[in-house]
């Protein structure tokens, strides 16, 4: 028998007690498991974007607000594509590629799809040098990035996924998005029929889990003929060659294209980030909330466990337990009971994460093993911190309550 | 072996002092059996606590063995409790969540026993008791009489030099109270010295040596030393 077989008993005896005493902490880190864990995966997330699609810009019609970036060509407004030439002839630097869309709603057989045109690269450059001025793709300084001018391995069609631009794409021709392509049966060199005129499928686009699966691209100019639009589009995507690149031309693009307006990725996920940092701000609170209540709280039971105890803690003086042991007996039972309150907590807040992050969030979560450490660690010093001054004065009981008699 | 240098105990309660125990001066020699009596609140636990390095007399020194207990660091103090006296409660103090083996063992653990040592030690004082069958019941399973031979076992558990006794038979049946009685006799002729605080006096019939207190004081003439020869 040890020690440890003295604290687990007496704990076995009194179950409930401790669940009362460690309901406060349990809670407290349970939201700050919780809090954290969505936490994590959103900022990932908001790095996962940035780093995905960090160099883009968006040049949109002035009343569009934007909610998805892989739909923010989904809608009815339009912009001259006029804008196109002009930023083609402006030669900002830093710029990779700009792509035109216009998305129009057809069916194929039943199924309904987004007819998108897009102007490849090629014709964009072709305006560029017609102009004889500057070169369209030119590297600002100190740019680290690789810069994709006009690569001739880039050239595949596949890089529209990739690069969300293309370098060719005949009238005739269209590209499909992987989803469509497979409910269709639909395969490289296959014929189809889209708003009364037959395409030739290019390829078919590699997946990329958004929207542009279920696509159909075709060029720009096919497009506005066949729904009659006009010379317009619905967005004109700008890639910048880097994030800094990306967010010093939002200020060019929009004194040179007014009624437009200008997103950068950055953006789109301010949002996100805001919300992130305010789910930091709560984490921390929760931590306070944690300390103070779950400290109290535990104060308190421990006192009202020494107070409970004084017979048995008399009689064990009288057996020859030193005040240290007494003190150790206390503390490491707070501190048992703390790893305890932390791990519960922790995988209460991972489920809770796990479950609700989806849903509040929208990311997906997944355990943080690394959070179980913070948790526990936290909930020990806690505990212990709130059991010290109980823990003392047990050790500093008068051995003689002992012989009391009942 | 234990002796007492004009001692005297005095607990201070907002302003009032009561004089649990006048100055006294006794010794107690190796292998006796002293039975103190008198009336209740007379001061006999303010005594044997003082004995039993429970509690500092507020004048006067104690001895063992010629160790002053109260100029002795707390933690040693522990430890002459731990290896030297062992402890009857007249309500047995037994700890409720652990079980009769359990319990035995709980002084071993304090003195750091061996976990085989402290098991087997513990299984054959519980046999000396008669309890071999109820090593694993808690004290809430077993009977009045039961709980106080646990405790008798208990107190043995570091072989102490000296019993210290407060009323051990005052909460049992005159049949269990013949039974701890007989246990004590026999712990006395072991070479234990026994120290019994009682106000039963057929059960201080037993001791050879009689102190009565009254009023905290020792009464004159009070201290017979029963040499009952056998
Ligand atoms: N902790 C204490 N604080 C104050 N007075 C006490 C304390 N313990 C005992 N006394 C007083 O000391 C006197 C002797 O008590 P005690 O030794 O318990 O007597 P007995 O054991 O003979 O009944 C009593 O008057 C009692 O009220
Ligand atoms: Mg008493």
């Amino acid at each position: 028998m040890t020690m440890g077989t003295i604290i687990w008993k007496e704990m076995k005896e009194r179950p409930t007690a401790l669940i009362a005493s460690l309901l406060a902490i349990i809670l407290s880190v349970t939201a700050l498991v919780a809090i954290r864990n969505v936490t994590i995966f959103s900022e990932q997330e908001v790095a996962g974007k940035l780093d995905e699609l960090g160099a883009n810009v968006l040049i949109l019609p002035e009343g569009v607000t934007l909610q998805d970036y892989y739909a923010a060509d989904m809608h009815k407004e339009t912009i001259p594509e006029e804008h196109v030439a002009e930023l083609a002839l402006a030669g900002l630097t830093g710029v990779e590629a700009i792509t035109p869309k216009l998305c129009v709603p057809t069916k194929l057989d039943d199924r309904n799809v987004i007819l998108t045109g897009i102007l490849p690269q090629s014709e964009i450059q072709k305006m560029n040098a017609w102009s004889g001025g500057g070169m369209l793709f030119k590297k600002h300084e100190g740019c680290k990035a690789k810069i994709n001018v006009a690569d001739e391995n880039l050239d595949a069609p596949d890089s529209l996924a990739e690069r969300r631009a293309l370098q060719h794409l005949n009238q005739s021709e269209v590209l499909l998005g992987s989803d469509f392509a497979a409910s269709k049966g639909l395969k490289e060199g296959d014929q189809l029929q889209l708003l009364g005129e037959t395409f030739e499928v290019l390829s078919v686009l590699p997946s990329t889990g958004t929207v542009d699966d279920s696509r159909v691209f075709a060029h720009l100019h096919t497009v506005q003929r066949l729904s009659g639009t006009g010379p317009v589009v619905n967005i004109i995507e700008v890639m910048g060659c880097c994030e800094d690149v990306a967010n010093g031309l939002v200020g060019e693009l929009q004194s040179l294209l007014p009624g437009t307006k200008v997103v950068t990725i950055a953006n789109v996920v301010e949002t996100q980030v805001s919300i992130n940092r305010m789910m930091t701000n709560l984490s921390y609170l929760f931590l306070a909330i944690l300390v103070a209540v779950g400290g109290a709280s535990m104060a308190s039971a421990s006192f009202a466990n020494v107070i409970e105890r004084r017979r048995e803690i008399g009689t064990l003086m009288a057996l020859g337990a030193t005040p240290r042991f007494v003190t150790q007996l206390f503390l490491a039972k707070a501190a048992l009971l703390g790893l305890a309150g932390g791990i519960s907590g922790y995988v209460l807040g991972s489920l809770i994460a796990v479950l609700l992050g989806p849903v509040f969030a929208n990311v997906s979560v997944f355990p943080v093993p690394s959070l179980a450490i913070v948790a526990a660690t936290v909930a020990v010093l806690v505990t212990l911190a709130a059991s010290y001054f109980p823990a003392r004065q047990a050790s500093r009981l008068d051995p003689c309550l002992c012989f009391k008699e009942v | 072996m234990l002796k007492l240098e004009s001692v005297k105990k005095v607990y201070c309660k907002h302003q009032d002092e009561v004089v649990a125990l006048d100055t006294t001066t006794i010794e107690i020699a190796r292998g006796e059996f002293a039975a103190i009596i008198g009336p209740s609140g007379s001061g006999k636990t303010t005594l044997l606590s003082m004995l039993g390095a429970m509690s500092a007399p507020s004048e006067g020194r104690i001895l063992l063995d010629d160790v002053s207990i109260y100029d002795l660091p707390i933690e040693q103090r522990a430890e002459v409790r731990q290896n030297k006296i062992g402890f009857v409660f007249q309500t047995f103090n037994l700890v409720p969540y652990l079980t009769a083996i359990e319990n035995v063992q709980v002084p071993m653990m304090l003195s750091q026993k061996f976990r085989t040592e402290q098991q087997e030690r513990a299984e054959e004082l519980l046999g000396t008791v008669g309890l071999q069958d109820r090593l694993h019941h808690k004290p809430s399973e077993l009977s009045i009489g039961q709980q106080q031979r646990v405790a008798l076992a208990r107190m043995l558990a570091n072989d102490p030099l000296i019993i210290l006794a407060d009323e051990p038979t005052g909460n049992l049946d005159p049949e269990t109270r013949d039974q701890v009685l007989a246990f004590l006799r026999q712990f006395n002729e072991e070479g234990r010295t026994i120290i019994m605080v009682t106000h039963d006096l057929s059960a201080a019939e037993c001791a050879r040596r009689t102190l009565r207190l009254s009023e905290g004081r020792i009464q004159a003439g009070s201290d017979q030393n029963l040499l009952k020869t056998a």
